[in-house]
């Protein structure tokens, strides 16, 4: 074989491997982050290097985790010198390797798993989570997590330093919560999932609204996570990342101008990516009494499916929107169900359902709910009172698209004024 | 490891129980007492009395300071603590589930570090 192409190869197996082989590492490792990235890059060193010779082995996944275990001893009999808690691990690494050499390929993914909720345990930050799952589960380099950000390289590369700090001197274990731990603790890894897709769907500031790379990541990660662990509200989340996903490309102009939903191009809308969205939201909704993320899904197909605004089932959307406010009473999922009533009943309706939320202090200083009031009352042709309210959305909004949508509304109704 | 677990409560809200009501509640935690105990994993614990009765004391340039109450005020104040031994963070947050007071207040979990001649870590 020439050597072009065995390199290929191996980075091949570099792609698809190296994140399974450092969850096990980091197991076999007892946990310890840095040195078992350490041992995968010797390990993927040693195999440019032999596998040129002997060809690439039957098993490479098994090679490179053996060869990292015993890079790892190596790495540690030479710092050892310095340090008798070193010298303790290389000793322990060393026995077990001789009680336990093999490593079954169920267990690997169980590592996965285990890598996933150590990453994004509750005890961490949820920026901290973030950082740290995207570097060690997508295998994303600290620079490009940095860059997706918009945060200078070494702030990030501070927040994983201090992240793996906390793992280790906390004691968060490197396991797989039992059953009855579940929920709570998918609690804590679910939101990181959605925080990653919606960085990348939206940008909360700044000029660019859509990131793809991170969208993309989230959609992997959810899908590595359902494969994992078939669980209803990991499906449901699945969904909801790939029917928000689904309806990208309708959502923006060449220019980057926001289309709101009514306007959208349905035909843009990516269909195949729909009908997986569906099929999961109903997997998730026979799964058992649906969480948040199979909710917001189950209100995304509704979406997804309808063919323009106006054929969407909006009864059926105020329906779920009612479910999810009992068990999430967020203002924010308040807001979005006053929506949906206006659009089932008029503006009018939909008006009298936001006059409420007006008291909620979260909500005082979000500019979707004066956009949103806007709207209402441009519909009603209460003209005045629509200019006041997207000025203060205009005061409030952030994102540079949302901006010019705003901005370019206002003008339209002060020329008509 | 060793785990530190930190009782805290908006003192108020608590003096607004009937006696009925903080007796059982002290019941409950001399219950939790016990079996922390048979399960191995009670070290040490104390409730404390009200932050009324606390004094605060800093030394500067040799001399004490003293001044009365705590040292900050802030909503909910400690009020008690637990010295438990578990195997990781998993094992403590679950035992600390069970702290009775962890239902009106909160429990903070900090693991406890050794006093070492050198390389003490911060």
């Amino acid at each position: 074989m020439n050597t072009t192409s065995l390199k290929q190869r191996i980075e091949a197996i570099y792609r698809d491997e190296s994140r399974r082989v450092l969850a096990t590492l980091i197991r076999l490792l007892h946990g310890n982050f840095d040195l078992a990235e350490e041992s995968l890059q010797d390990a993927f060193m040693a195999a440019l290097s032999q596998w040129q010779q002997d060809g690439i082995p039957d098993n490479p996944r098994a090679w490179l985790v053996s060869t990292g275990r015993f890079k790892a001893i190596d790495r540690l009999r030479k710092r050892t010198r310095q340090d008798n808690h070193l010298e303790e691990l290389a000793l322990t690494l060393e026995s077990e390797m001789q009680s336990q050499p093999l490593v079954e390929d169920e267990t690997i993914e169980d590592d996965r798993l285990r890598l996933i909720f150590t990453c994004c345990h509750p005890s961490l930050s949820m920026e901290g989570r973030v950082a740290l799952t995207l570097r060690e589960v997508c295998g994303l380099t600290t620079e490009a997590v940095a860059a997706a950000f918009l945060l200078p390289v070494p702030t990030l590369a501070q927040r994983i330093v201090r992240t793996k700090s906390k793992i280790r001197d906390a004691g968060i274990p490197y396991e797989v919560p039992s059953p009855e731990l579940m929920p709570e603790r998918l609690e804590a890894v679910l939101p990181v999932i959605y925080l990653v897709f919606n960085e990348g769907y939206s940008a909360s500031s700044g000029a660019q609204l859509t990131q793809r790379d991170l969208s993309a990541e989230a959609i992997r990660l959810g899908r590595l996570l359902q494969a994992l662990l078939p669980n209803g509200e990991v499906t449901g989340l699945l969904a909801l990342m790939l029917l928000h996903d689904a309806r990208r490309g309708g959502r923006t102009t060449a220019s980057g101008d926001l289309i709101p939903l009514e306007e959208q191009d349905r035909t843009l809308w990516n269909r195949a990516q729909i009908r997986e969205g569906c099929d999961l939201v109903i997997q998730a909704l026979r799964a058992g009494p649906p969480g948040v993320y199979t909710l917001q899904a189950a209100i995304a197909a509704v979406h997804a499916e309808a063919s323009s605004t106006e054929e969407t089932d909006w009864a059926e959307i105020t329906g779920l929107y009612d479910v999810l406010l009992r068990i999430n009473p967020s203002p924010i999922v308040a807001l979005n169900r006053a929506a949906a009533i206006a659009m089932r009943d008029g503006p009018e309706a939909g008006l009298q359902a936001m006059d409420n939320l007006t008291e909620h202090k979260e909500l005082r200083r979000y500019h979707l709910l004066y956009a949103a009031r806007a709207d209402l009352l441009r519909r009603l042709d209460q003209t005045q009172e629509a200019i006041q309210c997207y000025q203060q959305a205009l005061e409030l909004v952030q994102q540079e698209p949302e901006r010019r949508f705003l901005q370019q509304r206002l003008n339209t109704l002060q020329k008509n004024s | 490891m060793k785990y530190l677990c930190l009782v805290y409560y908006d003192e108020k809200k608590m003096q607004q129980l009937t006696q009925q009501e903080w007796d059982n509640l002290n019941q409950e935690c001399m219950g939790c007492v016990e079996d922390l105990t048979q399960g191995g994993y009670f070290l040490d614990g104390a409730p404390l009395l009200s932050t009324d009765t606390a004094t605060t004391l800093r030394m500067r340039d040799n001399k004490p300071l003293i001044t009365d109450g705590p040292f900050a005020e802030t909503k909910e104040q400690l009020a008690g603590f637990y010295m438990l031994e578990a195997r990781d963070m998993n094992e403590a947050i679950r035992l600390a589930e069970k702290i009775p007071p962890a239902r009106y207040g909160c429990v903070e979990i900090r693991p406890v570090r050794d006093l070492m001649a050198q390389d003490n870590l911060r």
